[in-house]
């Protein structure tokens, strides 16, 4: 029988190599669909490592908000690439194997998770979710609008920094660019668009187009 | 839980934060002919938070916040020199960019988010503070020195600013890790108290050393320095005269805060290495100074050289080596807008007045603008009897008292040898002929003039009375 805590040790090692694997091969691998792969698995193995420390939340937020991020990334990544339909199948054919390895390793990750919670090893230290009573996400939503709501705050102010730098730093005001202007087109009246005009109804006045010409001409012959 | 009276303890920020965005969202309504308005606006707004850090200033020390925020006579006097050096930095600024088609609200919300920043970074009791206001100060100074899209020179800046002051920050931040696990908390004064019984002493040094390395990457400290010459040429001037002032005070508060605040009982460990910085950035920031034509990059080099006199005053590890080191802080914020802001009142459109060939016989063509000139560069270079003479003599006292009389030693020679660049750009203002070609013109902004005057006669008064503000600066260290 193995020992819960060696086994959790083991792990906790074992994911933290995978992440320093991971991340150098992000930032040496020349392939950048590789180095995405490489990325996404970083983030895969320290959200493992959150989970080994009983911080459930934050390690579903990471998978959810980055690794979903980074596939959108991914995605981009293709499409700047300006390759036709042929070579994308090529391409997927060609990342097969390392999206394989990532996604072993990912499975093997999981496993060993499953594996310390199923043996009940103990926890790495204190738990303050688990000593409130509380599940993790309420204590840290408590945490958060309490003992750590200036920082919390703070780091709102500097998304909102953030916000003003790209604006400041990517909207360019040129003139003489046609615009479309929305508050006009919803404010618009079905009058200022189609000018409906009244007129009587009109009949061919018989005999009319060549009642002028006709006489002028006839006397030629 | 946090209750009104915290709100009240933060009140000169939770103003600051407000003006904030009532400014940009006005400026969203505003036209372009009523941009002045809001220039003016932004003063008055600064003026008003002064008189709030001033006003409500508790005797002692107080915190917020379960401890985030920490209110004390050092985060009062940093904050209220801060936001008086960024009230000049607007007034100079604002000629250069309406000639430079850069007068937009973002340069003034920017302006004012970075001074945010700095106020909570001098009032920073928690390890996290500190880092979310760095980010915030140095978030916004990233996009104020790409401010000017169109010159390559600024997005070069910015480029290099970005990634090693990201890198700094990662540096700071893996120094944080090994501290929390060293003392399990994040919290300056329970990590103070956590240091001694630590059972990890090696984990502690090592997060020292990161720590280090960050406060040496904010201050532009030599071997750290890379950044400075760049950044501080390539940036817009109406930019580089912020970077010079607000931010340099901000840097000593935050390396007041994290080593004496929280790592206070390992001063044996960080006295040697501020102490191997400081003569480094002196070597470093004076001997290639010597060698530079471009006045805005020798200010940077002589940048480096004064972080190193500030770090002199620290390694000092006591209440008079603080009480100097913030004294030099403030003495080096004035001079430095004096010496940018001569810079900025004789730039117009198309030219940029920073070679040192354009101020050859300014004399014959601006005498007050040279005095001024001259008056900053005097004090910089540490003459007597203007401020920065007495700063220096502080700070070298510091360090013979900390016992390494080495270290006064090597700074007073570099002092000497510093003098000569310094005096090179005043001969050249009163001794050469000017060059055909380059007409010098000032800037016809009335309160430019006034308010640069003033800031570099404060030089002389503040040498020739320098005791109250010395005071003040060591009553904050010793309660």
């Amino acid at each position: 029988m193995i020992d819960p805590q060696m086994f959790q040790l083991v792990c906790f090692y074992a994911f933290a190599a995978v992440t320093v694997i991971a991340a150098l091969s992000v930032i040496t691998l020349r392939n950048s669909v590789h180095a995405v792969l490489a990325l996404v698995l970083t983030f895969f193995s320290t959200a493992c490592i959150w989970m080994l420390a009983e911080a459930e939340f934050l390690a579903i937020a990471l998978i959810v908000v980055y690794v979903g991020a980074v596939m959108v990334l991914f995605l981009f990544v293709v499409m700047m690439l300006d390759i036709d339909q042929e070579k994308l199948r090529e391409g997927f054919v060609k990342f097969l194997p390392v999206g394989l390895v990532v996604a072993v390793v990912m499975l093997v990750e999981m496993l060993g998770l499953i594996g310390v919670r199923v043996m009940h090893a103990q926890t790495m230290g204190v738990n303050p979710a688990t000593a409130a009573g509380m599940s993790n996400t309420a204590w840290l939503g408590m945490a958060l609008y309490t003992q750590y709501l200036l920082p919390f705050e703070v780091a709102a102010l500097i998304l909102t920094v953030g916000v003003i730098a790209a604006v400041a730093l990517t909207l360019r005001q040129r003139t003489g660019v046609r615009h479309q202007q929305a508050s006009e087109q919803v404010a618009v009246n079905a009058r200022d668009r189609v000018r409906i005009v009244k007129m009587a109804a009109e009949r061919p006045i018989v005999g009319e187009p060549g009642s002028q010409s006709a006489p002028a001409e006839e006397p030629k012959p | 839980m946090p209750n009104f009276n915290d709100i009240l303890i933060m009140l000169p920020e939770f103003f600051l934060v407000a003006a904030a965005c009532v400014i940009l969202v006005a400026d969203a309504f505003m036209k372009p002919a009523e941009r002045p308005f809001l220039h003016w606006i932004s003063i008055a707004v600064l003026v008003v938070t002064i008189y709030l850090v001033v006003r409500g200033q508790p005797s002692g020390s107080v915190t917020a916040f379960n401890g985030m925020f920490i209110r004390d006579g050092v985060a009062e006097i940093l904050k209220v020199f801060a936001l008086l050096s960024t009230i000049l930095v607007f007034i100079y600024a604002r000629p250069y960019l309406v000639d430079r088609k850069l007068f937009v609200g973002e340069f003034y919300t920017l302006m004012i988010f970075a001074i945010i920043g700095v106020m909570l970074l001098v009032s920073a009791g928690n390890l996290i503070m500190i880092y979310l206001g760095l980010e915030l100060l140095t978030l916004s100074s990233y996009a104020l020195v790409a401010l000017n899209r169109d010159s390559k020179l600024s997005s070069e800046a910015a480029i290099k600013y970005f990634v090693l002051g990201a890198l700094a920050s990662g540096m700071l931040l893996y120094g944080m890790s090994m501290l929390y696990g060293a003392t399990g908390t994040l919290d300056l004064a329970h990590l103070h108290d956590a240091i001694p019984q630590s059972t990890m002493p090696h984990l502690l040094v090592f997060g020292l050393i990161f720590m280090i390395i960050g406060i040496a990457f904010k201050l532009g400290a030599a071997p750290f320095h890379m950044w400075i010459p760049d950044v501080y040429q390539g940036s817009p001037t109406a930019v580089t005269v912020f970077i010079g002032s607000a931010p340099k005070l901000a840097a000593f508060g935050m390396a007041f805060r994290l080593l004496e605040s929280g790592m206070g009982d390992l001063s044996q460990h960080w006295q040697l290495m501020l102490a191997v910085l400081a003569v480094l950035s002196l070597a470093i920031g004076n001997l290639v100074a010597i060698v530079q034509s471009n006045l805005k990059r020798l200010l940077a080099y002589s940048t480096i050289s004064h972080m190193g006199y500030l770090l002199l005053g620290l390694v000092n590890a006591g209440p008079e080596g603080y009480a100097a080191a913030m004294f030099y802080a403030i003495s080096y914020a004035l001079m430095s807008t004096a010496a940018f802001g001569v810079i900025l009142a004789l730039s117009r459109a198309g030219f940029e007045c920073e070679e040192i060939e354009d101020f050859k016989g300014l004399n014959q063509r601006a005498p007050w603008m040279a005095f001024l000139m001259m008056l900053s560069l005097f004090s910089l270079a540490g003459v007597p009897p203007l401020f920065g003479f007495f700063a220096k003599l502080l700070v070298l006292q510091a360090a013979i008292h900390a016992g390494m009389m080495w270290l006064a030693i090597v700074g007073a020679v570099f002092a000497i040898i510093g003098l000569y660049y310094y005096l090179h750009v005043v001969k050249v203002m009163y001794f050469d002929k000017p060059v055909a070609g380059t007409e010098v013109r000032l800037q016809p902004d009335f309160t430019l003039r006034v308010a640069l005057s003033l800031n570099a006669l404060a030089l002389l008064a503040l040498g020739l009375y320098w005791g109250p503000l010395l005071g003040w600066c060591k009553q904050a260290f010793a309660g």
